[in-house]
């Protein structure tokens, strides 16, 4: 059976030079992976040209077997491909609800359903459907981003540094939701720079530098490996 | 009193035109970035097509109004379509001067075509109402239906974009583009609704200045100044700051007649404009700029 994400080979960047220098992913169904690495390394970069937010100049991207190579956003979507960027992750006017169902606009029929899924993973976004995104806490405004992207009942969640800018106690509570997406069976590829945490709750994880893959394995065998942790994980 | 009275119905008649034109010129800013200056001629060329349909079919006056904003609905689509959106990926500042160069084509194009003397929609003097109780205030009938319809028309748009899926995705585009891109949704659709509600609604400003005044070609045009104050003063890229800021200025203008002669009423605007510009450059509801 074919993974559910793999990407194979990656070189592209914004238009000058390359910034992936042949980086390779995989992520299973039931997998959170995990990609770490210093500032400049490509990991944001790696993802946006998953998703087809820029262009892929060699290399090719498997989503199920079948090649979705630099395919639209919308497209994405559509096969059940959900993204979180790392900033700008809400749309501040919006109120928490239209925020989720601008996350479904692509999906027919009623959203009840999907809200109420949404609603009981985090029960806060309930309290405060009706408040401005725009007026809420960090935290609070991560999780309606992560919300956003859960109402098209995606297979595999794309996170872009999920916990930047958080308290330790929601950097817990982040990694805590992330394990209930996942073992719903939903696939989950995410860029951390809290590597220590991120990987001990990974199934794998990728150290990327310089755009290329410098180490593959297991969370706790990247955490245990000592060159990793002399290069990213402070010691 | 009365005077004052008076002054601020012409200032809400001059605000209603004012808001048509605002609200459009700030949800294109919104969505597209830029500022629409051939917005001016929008509603000139609407009042024009107005004028067109009801003598055609021997019709009355408001009858102009539901023919120019579907006619410049689809005349601002095709506008968008044909020009726009070939250049929609460079830089705004040359949307902007494609808009001016617009601006000029449709001036000359409504010259060309009814030429450039004054028109109207109906010959004769509409009487004014004298209300007996606000003091012998003088309100024409036109006057009303101009605030009426404005209003109903406001409503129509603040339900659209607080109840539809289309008018939040619109809101939402405007709020972080890049985000939307990545939620799915379809930015080209977002997009053309937004040129038929700023193309009717321009259309509608311009029926209202023929309704209470006279067509002219250059009419939209020197509405223009005004309309971005209005859109500028309530914040641009919020379409509900344009009706504050719309309001805000037609009263002003109006007002400014009990101190100055009125000729500077388009000045009055301006200095608005500027001192907002200086003072709180967001506008009175946080803009997107």
């Amino acid at each position: 059976m074919s993974s559910l994400l793999e990407a194979k080979g990656l070189y592209g960047g914004y238009g000058g030079a390359d910034i992936l220098q042949g980086t390779n992913l995989r992520v299973e169904t039931d997998e959170i992976v995990v990609i770490v690495g210093p500032n400049g390394a490509g990991k944001s970069t790696a993802m946006k040209a998953v998703f087809g937010l820029l262009r892929i100049r060699e290399g090719e991207v498997l989503y199920r077997g079948e090649a979705i190579t630099n395919a639209k956003p919308e497209q994405m979507v559509r096969r059940g491909i959900a993204y979180v960027p790392q900033e700008k992750n809400v749309f501040p006017s919006l109120t928490v609800r239209e925020n989720l169902e601008m996350g479904a606009y692509l999906m027919k029929g009623d959203l009840s359903k999907r809200l109420d899924k949404v609603y009981t993973l985090f029960p806060k976004l309930a309290e405060r459907r009706r408040q401005q995104a725009g007026l809420m806490s960090g935290g609070e405004r991560q999780m309606v981003a992560m919300g956003r992207a859960l109402m098209i009942d995606p297979q595999l969640l794309m996170l872009d540094e999920p916990t930047a800018g958080l308290s330790p106690l929601l950097i817990d509570e982040t990694f805590e939701r992330i394990k209930e997406i996942n073992a719903q069976g939903i696939g989950v590829l995410m860029v951390e720079q809290n590597a220590k945490q991120a990987l001990s709750i990974a199934s794998r994880g990728y150290v990327l530098a310089t755009g290329s893959n410098r180490h593959e394995d297991t969370g706790p065998n990247l955490l245990a490996n000592p060159e990793v942790a002399e290069m990213f994980l402070g010691g | 009193m009365t005077d004052i009275l008076q002054l601020l119905v012409y200032g809400l008649v001059l605000g209603s035109v004012l808001t048509m034109g605002a609200i459009g010129v700030s949800m294109i800013f919104g969505i597209l970035r830029f500022a629409h200056f051939a917005h001016g001629d929008f509603m000139t060329l609407g009042a024009y097509l107005g004028l067109s349909f009801i003598s055609a079919f021997g019709l009355s006056s408001w009858w102009a109004l539901p023919a120019a904003m579907v006619g410049m609905a689809a005349v601002a689509v095709f506008i968008d379509q044909v020009l726009y959106r070939r250049i929609r990926r460079t830089q705004p500042v040359i949307l902007l001067i494609a808009s001016f160069g617009m601006a000029l084509i449709l001036r000359s194009l409504v010259q060309l075509i009814w030429g450039s003397d004054n028109q109207t929609y109906a010959s004769g003097i509409q009487f004014p109402w004298r209300l007996d109780w606000l003091g012998g205030l003088r309100l024409k009938p036109d006057h009303l239906w101009i605030m009426l319809i404005s209003l109903g028309l406001v409503a129509s748009v603040h339900l659209f974009l607080t109840r539809t899926r289309l008018g939040k995705a619109m809101r939402a585009m405007s709020d972080n583009m890049d985000l939307a891109l990545v939620s799915g949704i379809p930015a080209e659709r977002v997009i053309m609704v937004t040129w038929v509600i700023g193309g009717a609604l321009a259309a509608a400003a311009g029926v209202f200045l023929g309704i209470d005044t006279r067509l002219h070609p250059m009419m939209g045009w020197t509405t223009l100044l005004p309309v971005f104050a209005a859109a500028i003063l309530g914040g641009i890229g919020r379409p509900y700051g344009a009706i504050a800021g719309g309001m805000i200025i037609g009263v002003s203008m109006e007002m400014s007649t009990l101190l100055i002669p009125a000729a500077y009423k388009p000045a009055v605007a301006f200095a608005i404009m500027v001192g907002m510009l200086i003072l709180r450059p967001q506008g009175i509801f946080k803009g997107t700029v």
